[in-house]
């Protein structure tokens, strides 16, 4: 009879719904977080300027977008010019601090920040530019309509880390990178050209933040304090699957995003981030070096 | 030490602590009040320098010690009538600690960018918090509240002028300045500086490292208070911006600026800083941040040591 009552209670159709938007929410973010975590995975860099790539990518889309009026065109030109800015982020703040404490890239990246937010504000204003859907289409998911694009959103985002994945893994340059992520002095001693393959890592991770943030415009509006939000929400993937695993970003994305999807039936969505929250101050005391890498003792 | 060197580092502060508390009877009023500020975020910018400079953690999450000391502070002011000067410096500590407390025991478990990482979420925990817990905290249009008098229970109450807050602000400051120097400079600031030099080894002879820190982290969080109750003090309103983790970020610019492992650097860092903001602000209004975040970049990558970073080994003697 409880449990009956109990059944009763949880809005099943909602959870659903919920479910949806979860996963949906978490492939962005395993993009987002992806990136971030290629970056400090190979290079030793806490990118605190993530957040802002993604910003800048969207607006390059909102700006390519209002001129050509081509959805996916401004998905690419955003990715290879942020991917370019990234390029020369690296060249001119990072390389100089190579072999430096990892700390005062965590310094470096956080100035980068701060003027990449200021500039976004100076250049394009505080009032949100809206990212126009490419297509508008939906389905019934009980009695909404659910639109096509967000699930469009989901897969792209699943089929770009794929791609990432195969190209680490197959790719003749992908294998130059994982040399380096080995031992950067071997690999250099083989060949292998190393500031360049770091400055190339710096560009496909900017890319890969200003790729998602075209794909997330059209969901928000877009304006120069969004990445802050996404930057946070990334930095908790990356602690909670474990610094540098590909894998266990993608996995906590999902899961964070689905907790806080179910957390905001009851609760308020600025008050479902403490979820994630709390899943990430567990995962310190039990596992705190990620939930899918063994704990060294 | 030998003891002329003794004498100049002493000679060094008299005249600078001096000129300070001369200070504000030559300044305009604006420039006063823009000292004690400068003073109040050095004081917040030396207790994370503890932390940065001398044990080598990188604390990102200064932010909620300072916010819950400004919290507290405001806390205090609000419910005593008429609003009373010393519950304000109690709640303001014992919140203040309490942040501390809670974020050391789980933050200390992670090393380098790992602490680093959740001492920032930790401070956006607490943000998060004031920012949605309306009832209590004002939520996003903060608290404003009245300034206490400065009141002896017995003796005496004055309300402040400019200048006696200065010159109150100025001796909890350089109080403060002391007991970190002695922290530092003790048994156990020894073993912090241990810890930053050779984590592994300090372990190893038999130092429990943990402990340590989470003291360390601890002591760091109480300053920080300190320093957030003094503000509520001078500016009289709290307001969930100094929690939020762009505060954090900017004590970590004061201490990188003036250079780390120095305990003045820091008010040093302050102070060049937010001459900085002024002087940038008149011509680019707000957009301040792109140039000064220019510098700070530039002076990350060729100047790691911060303005005062020459002086390093003469200041910790």
């Amino acid at each position: 009879m409880a449990i009956d009552q109990l059944l009763q209670a949880i809005p099943l159709d909602q959870l659903l719904i919920q479910t949806v938007n979860g996963i949906v929410a978490g492939m962005i973010l395993a993009l987002v977080a992806s990136g971030l975590t290629l970056i400090f995975g190979i290079m030793d860099v806490v990118n605190f300027a993530h957040g802002e790539l993604f910003m800048l990518g969207a607006y390059v889309g909102v700006i390519v977008l209002t001129a050509t009026g081509n959805f996916w065109l401004a998905l690419v030109v955003a990715t290879l010019v942020i991917a370019l800015l990234g390029a020369g982020i690296h060249v001119i703040a990072l390389r100089p601090l190579l072999g430096r404490d990892p700390l005062t890239t965590i310094l470096a990246t956080f100035g980068i920040s701060l003027v990449l937010q200021n500039y976004a504000l100076w250049q394009f204003g505080p009032v949100a530019r809206k990212i126009q859907e490419p297509f508008s289409g939906y389905f019934t998911l009980f009695y909404l309509d659910y639109p096509w694009y967000r699930l469009v959103i989901a897969l792209l985002s699943a089929a770009i880390i794929g791609a990432l994945w195969l190209f680490l893994k197959f790719g003749t340059y992908g294998i130059w990178i994982r040399a380096t992520t080995q031992d950067r002095v071997m690999a250099q001693a083989m060949g292998i050209p190393v500031p360049q393959v770091l400055t190339a890592v710096f560009a496909i991770g900017a890319g890969m933040a200003a790729a998602s943030g075209v794909l997330f415009g059209p969901l928000v509006g877009v304006n120069h304090a969004m990445g802050v939000d996404w930057v946070l929400k990334a930095f908790i993937v990356v602690v909670v699957g474990g610094m540098g695993n590909l894998g266990g970003s993608i996995a906590a994305s999902i899961f964070i995003s689905l907790l806080e999807s179910y957390a905001s039936i009851w609760v308020s969505p600025a008050q479902a981030v403490i979820f994630s929250f709390v899943v990430l101050i567990l995962t310190l005391l039990f596992r705190p070096t990620g939930l899918f890498v063994p704990t060294p003792k | 030490m030998t003891a002329r060197r003794r004498i100049g580092y002493w000679m060094g502060f008299s005249v600078v602590l001096a000129l300070l508390i001369a200070a504000p009877l030559v300044l305009p009023a604006f420039w006063r009040s823009f000292l004690t500020e400068i003073l109040i975020w050095g004081l917040l910018a030396m207790s994370s320098d503890l932390l940065i400079g001398y044990t080598g953690m990188v604390s990102f999450g200064h932010s909620a010690f300072f916010g819950l000391g400004i919290y507290g502070a405001a806390a205090a002011l609000l419910w005593t009538s008429p609003p009373n000067l010393w519950m304000a410096f109690l709640f303001g500590l014992v919140a203040a600690a309490a942040v501390a407390a809670f974020v050391a025991y789980f933050s200390t478990r992670l090393r380098d960018i790992y602490f680093a990482i959740t001492t920032l979420i930790f401070s956006q925990i607490f943000y998060v918090i004031i920012f949605t817990w309306t009832e209590l905290t004002g939520g996003e249009n903060g608290l404003t509240f009245r300034r206490p008098a400065l009141a002896v229970p017995g003796l005496f109450s004055v309300p402040f002028t400019s200048e006696t807050l200065h010159w109150f602000v100025l001796a909890v400051v350089t109080l403060s300045y002391l007991v970190l120097r002695r922290i530092t400079r003790s048994p156990f600031g020894m073993v912090l500086q241990s810890i930053r030099e050779n984590e592994a080894r300090t372990r190893a002879i038999g130092y429990p490292v943990e402990r340590y820190k989470i003291v360390a982290v601890m002591l760091s969080g109480l300053f920080a208070g300190l320093a957030g109750v003094l503000y509520a003090i001078q500016n009289r309103f709290a307001a969930p911006d100094f929690v939020f983790f762009l505060v954090s970020g900017e004590v970590v610019i004061f201490n990188v600026m003036g250079g780390i492992g120095t305990l003045v650097g820091p008010i040093v860092g302050a102070a060049f800083f937010l001459l900085l903001r002024e002087g940038f602000s008149r011509f680019f209004t707000e957009y301040y941040l792109i140039p000064v975040g220019l510098i700070f970049i530039a002076m990350v990558i060729f100047m790691p040591q911060g303005l005062l970073g020459f002086m390093r080994r003469s200041l910790n003697r």
